[in-house]
């Protein structure tokens, strides 16, 4: 898998989130009180709210517009909401933060 | 090495033992192995749904809450059928009928009731029954189909249930009662004579204040005798004349008993092994047999067993409802007056609406309705929380409602509404969808309607429907909200624990405070975190590092979120008066970022909407160069200070509103508060500046200026309680200071001005900021203490840099 050097851990804040601009859309990057950094599309299954706004919980993301909360892993809405964001893999190679290569890349192309 | 688990017995497989069983997988998944005995042949279903099934509105396997695979999936042993016939204590085995025997480390009964059975003569004929099990109802189900006419001896809640039922299924139906209305237990005598009249409109006799001597037939019921000789013919007899605790298994076993199993705050037996919950215990002297009581006990006992030993038990007030189509009925609490209470009655024969009130030292003791029961659940919540409602005593009567409610218009009787009737405005939930899913989902308490369906879930305002709905779906037995309530799923802690706790312990982290009251998750949610950071930031002023991680996007980027991601800008006007310079400096701004929209707010501001975030730091730069401050449009925080133009222009004005507004906007800027909070200036009583729907009002008058609190414009538009009239500028910032201080100090997080006097009452009120003047001016040197830290204008320093990665991307690939 090819990837792509977006940042550092600490450019996060913890609970936080930040967002990387691609050609596909938004990507929020999240890192959770314990450190894990999880990427997301930016946009709540529900009505397209912007996730990275949202407060991190967990490993969860309550959505800033309706409070959906989002899995941060897994992409799924909690229930009884239904719905799913699409995730992406990222890795945290000693505080350096890679992005999958393919996440920045527009599916219809 | 895998663990040894502790073995759990129940005895009794109805409502209150499997709700314990749930509430304690919810906690401890594997902490034991399970094994439930009932005697009946189900799996557990929901008794209170009874009533529907026999008038047909609804089939048994709906009423099925945990079906066969629950059991599966959740390893517990399941003996249907099966009954328990001796508990052995000394060697801690229970054995069955049959001879099986299981050994226990923790037993838990939940035997339930037995329907009381009148011992008259005939008693045993067939075609007598009681009404209390699915095989009762099946009964009555195959009499309706072969017979004519139905007898049910009892007029209290189950005894009308039933024979509605009966009449639906084209029964003829006769009502005995020992008493002279039905339902005395829960209505007065006019409330009472209201039902019965009703209910003879729809078909079914009444004997009142007769007693039964006999029942006849020879191997078969054929009738009914009075005491008087009088005669009457009966296919079917039902028996609900009330129910006893099922306590025989417990008594053989040498545990004690009372009229029912005696029960601790932690639903402990005398025997510390063994727990009970559900109609069967006696808890502080009293029985219970409606399911909001055991639910809650179930959550204790399930509690205790899980070993985290934290909750008590502490009974319930109870409220009840008639579960018949069409009929509003409600009472809670003591509703016969005696000597020193005071009534307040409404009685509107042709409208068929009766309201009885009880009072005692201004609080609510009890209350009956018919025929108009929305407000039911609002009184039933002061009645729990020993509201002072002294100050409301002119329109109680006449429910929350008569205060206006946009949104949903004023539909008073939920059981007469169409589905289709709108409930939740915000989220656009009819009353089929929510009546269907409190069905179909087998739902009981308010947060899971809104989990579920979101009705109420945003703005609230319809709260006091869907519990209606609740109500009325269920009956009595919906799980009402207990008066202090979890702030969310992370705690078993309210709202007052956390203030408190935070004071007296001087806990000054977020972390602390989830360390000191247990939190069970790591940290926290986005209900509970900002919550506890305002907590900290009220208690703490300019100690507490103020956790922009738990602030909701709009109090932490400093700007209001809008549907499309983008922002408003709503500079500060000082009491709503500018001049050319300022809007002229306003306008080339919205220019030069090329705002979208120019729209003047409600509080006498100009909004900018559209703005990206990653401009926002730039644009309030320019803002803060033109002299604007952030106008907190965004926040929990003091928003706007409205004001007329007062007696520098207008030819009624009678003192200077618009410079008494900008002095108390400069004092109050910046600070942040539980909800937001708004405040108008009005220079005479025609009240230009709406200053009675405020938070916080001053309305002058040419001795003064009067002072009116708990205005709410919104959701729910409520009028400002007078607090009192002063007589200089200096006191009216004075009583503003003290006032907000109190409001700071007090409310719940997230609790408007209005709801929370509601709750407290305005006595309280005035007692704090009118009669005691020494905490009038604590409260207020405590306000300015405060303020010393917060008017930092935060546009300014985010203009300067202060937490850029929140506006700018990480990075773009």
């Amino acid at each position: 898998m090819d990837w792509i050097q977006i940042g550092t851990l600490e450019d996060i804040p913890r609970q936080g989130s930040r967002i990387v601009h691609t050609e596909a859309g938004e990507i929020a990057l999240f890192r959770s009180v314990d450190d894990q950094v999880f990427a997301l599309n930016n946009r709540c299954p529900h009505k397209g709210g912007p996730l990275a706004q949202g407060i991190v919980h967990g490993k969860r993301v309550t959505c800033p517009l309706h409070s959906w909360v989002i899995d941060l892993a897994s992409g799924e809405a909690i229930a009884p909401d239904v719905g799913c964001v699409h995730r992406h893999e990222v890795r945290n190679a000693q505080g350096v933060l890679l992005l999958e290569a393919k996440a920045g890349v527009c599916k219809k192309a | 090495m895998e663990k040894i688990k502790r073995r759990l017995v129940v005895i009794g497989n109805g409502m209150a033992g499997i709700r314990t069983l749930e509430e304690l997988l919810k906690m401890s998944a594997d902490e034991f192995d399970i094994t439930v005995f009932g005697a009946e042949p189900q799996p557990n279903y929901n008794r209170i749904m009874l009533s529907p099934v026999l008038s047909g509105e609804m089939k048994f396997q709906d009423t099925v809450l945990n079906d066969w695979s629950w059991y599966a999936d959740n390893h517990i042993t399941l003996h249907a059928g099966k009954t328990i016939s001796k508990i052995d204590r000394q060697h801690c085995v229970v054995e069955t009928e049959d001879g099986l025997s299981v050994p226990y480390d923790r037993l838990l009964i939940a035997t339930g009731s037995n329907p009381i059975m009148l011992p008259v003569p005939g008693a045993k004929l067939a075609g007598v029954i009681a009404y209390r099990s699915i095989d009762d109802v099946e009964k009555m189900l195959a009499a309706a189909k072969a017979g004519k006419h139905a007898v049910v001896i009892g007029g209290g809640l189950l005894g009308l249930e039933a024979a509605n039922g009966l009449s639906l299924q084209g029964m003829d139906v006769s009502v005995v009662h020992l008493c002279d209305w039905p339902m005395e237990r829960q209505l007065d005598k006019v409330g009472g004579g209201l039902l019965q009249t009703e209910l003879e409109k729809r078909g079914l006799k009444f004997f009142m204040a007769r007693q039964t001597e006999s029942l006849l037939g020879t191997d078969k019921v054929t009738g009914l005798r009075f005491k008087d000789g009088e005669e009457i013919a009966a296919d079917l007899v039902v028996m609900a004349v009330g129910i006893r605790p099922n306590i025989a298994l417990a008594k053989s076993a040498g545990i004690h008993c009372e009229r029912g199993i005696v029960v601790s705050d932690t639903m402990q037996t005398y025997d510390p092994k063994i727990y009970s919950v559900g109609e069967c215990v006696q808890h502080r002297g009293q029985t219970y047999g409606l399911v909001a009581p055991l639910f809650e006990q179930a959550k204790v006992a399930a509690n205790h067993l899980a070993q985290y030993g934290r909750m008590r038990y502490e009974g319930s007030l109870v409220s009840t409802k008639l579960k018949v189509t069409g009929i509003d009925l409600f009472s809670a609490g003591d509703f016969n007056p005696v000597a020193g209470d005071e009534e307040l009655l409404l009685q509107d024969a042709a409208r068929g609406v009766y309201k009885k009130l009880v009072l005692r030292d201004n609080k609510l003791r009890g209350a009956v309705m018919y025929g108009d029961t929305v407000d039911g659940p609002w009184y039933f919540q002061m009645l729990r929380d020993g509201t002072d409602v002294s100050e409301m005593r002119e329109h109680l009567l006449f429910g929350q409602m008569h205060i206006g409610d946009s949104g949903h218009g004023a539909n008073a009787s939920v059981a007469n509404m169409p589905d289709s009737a709108e409930i939740c405005g915000c989220n656009g939930v009819c009353k089929g969808t929510i009546v269907n899913t409190i069905i179909d989902k087998k739902l009981f308490t308010l947060d899971e309607v809104r989990a579920h369906t979101k009705a109420s879930a945003s703005c609230g305002s319809c709260t006091g429907l869907v519990e209606a709905l609740l109500a009325n779906t269920l009956g009595g037995d919906y799980s009402a909200k207990p008066s202090k309530k979890p702030i969310c799923g992370c705690t078993e802690h309210a709202h007052q624990d956390m203030q408190q706790t935070i004071r007296a312990r001087g806990l000054k982290t977020i972390p602390d405070v989830m360390q000191a009251l247990e939190w069970k998750t790591p940290d926290g949610c986005h209900v509970c975190r900002p919550a506890l950071n305002y907590y900290l930031l009220a208690a703490w002023p300019g100690e507490y590092v103020d956790d922009s991680r738990s602030r909701f996007i709009n109090e932490r980027v400093h700007a209001n979120i809008q549907k499309d991601g983008t922002y408003s800008v709503i500079p500060r006007i000082w009491g709503g008066v500018t001049s050319p310079t300022e809007l002229r400096s306003i306008a080339e701004i919205a220019e030069r970022y090329g705002v979208p929209t120019v729209h003047i707010t409600g509080g006498q501001r100009i909004g900018l909407y559209g703005i990206t975030k990653d401009n926002l730091p730039k644009m309030w730069g320019d803002l803060v160069e033109a002299g604007f401050v952030s106008g907190h449009a965004y926040g929990k925080s003091l928003r706007t200070v409205k004001t007329c133009v007062g007696s520098e222009w207008c030819r009624f004005g009678t003192q200077d509103s618009t410079g008494l507004g900008i002095q108390v906007e400069k004092m109050t800027w910046g600070s942040w508060t539980p909800h937001k909070f708004k405040i108008a200036v009005s220079g005479c009583p025609r009240n230009c500046a709406e200053a009675t729907i405020k938070d916080f009002g001053i309305v002058c008058v040419d001795s003064g200026y009067e002072i009116h609190v708990g205005g709410n414009g919104g959701v729910k538009v409520r009028v400002t309680d007078f607090l009192c009239k002063v007589e200089t500028e200096a006191e009216v910032l004075e009583y503003c200071g003290a006032f907000m201080q109190l409001y700071r100090e007090e409310a719940h997080y997230l609790d408007r001005t209005a709801p929370w006097i509601e709750r407290v009452g305005l006595a309280h009120i005035k007692k704090h900021i009118v009669e005691d003047t020494a905490g009038r001016t604590a409260l207020y040197a405590r306000f300015l203490e405060s303020q010393r830290y917060s008017q930092d204008d935060p546009w300014k320093e985010r203009a300067e840099g202060k937490e850029a990665h929140e506006y700018v991307a990480l990075a773009t690939i």
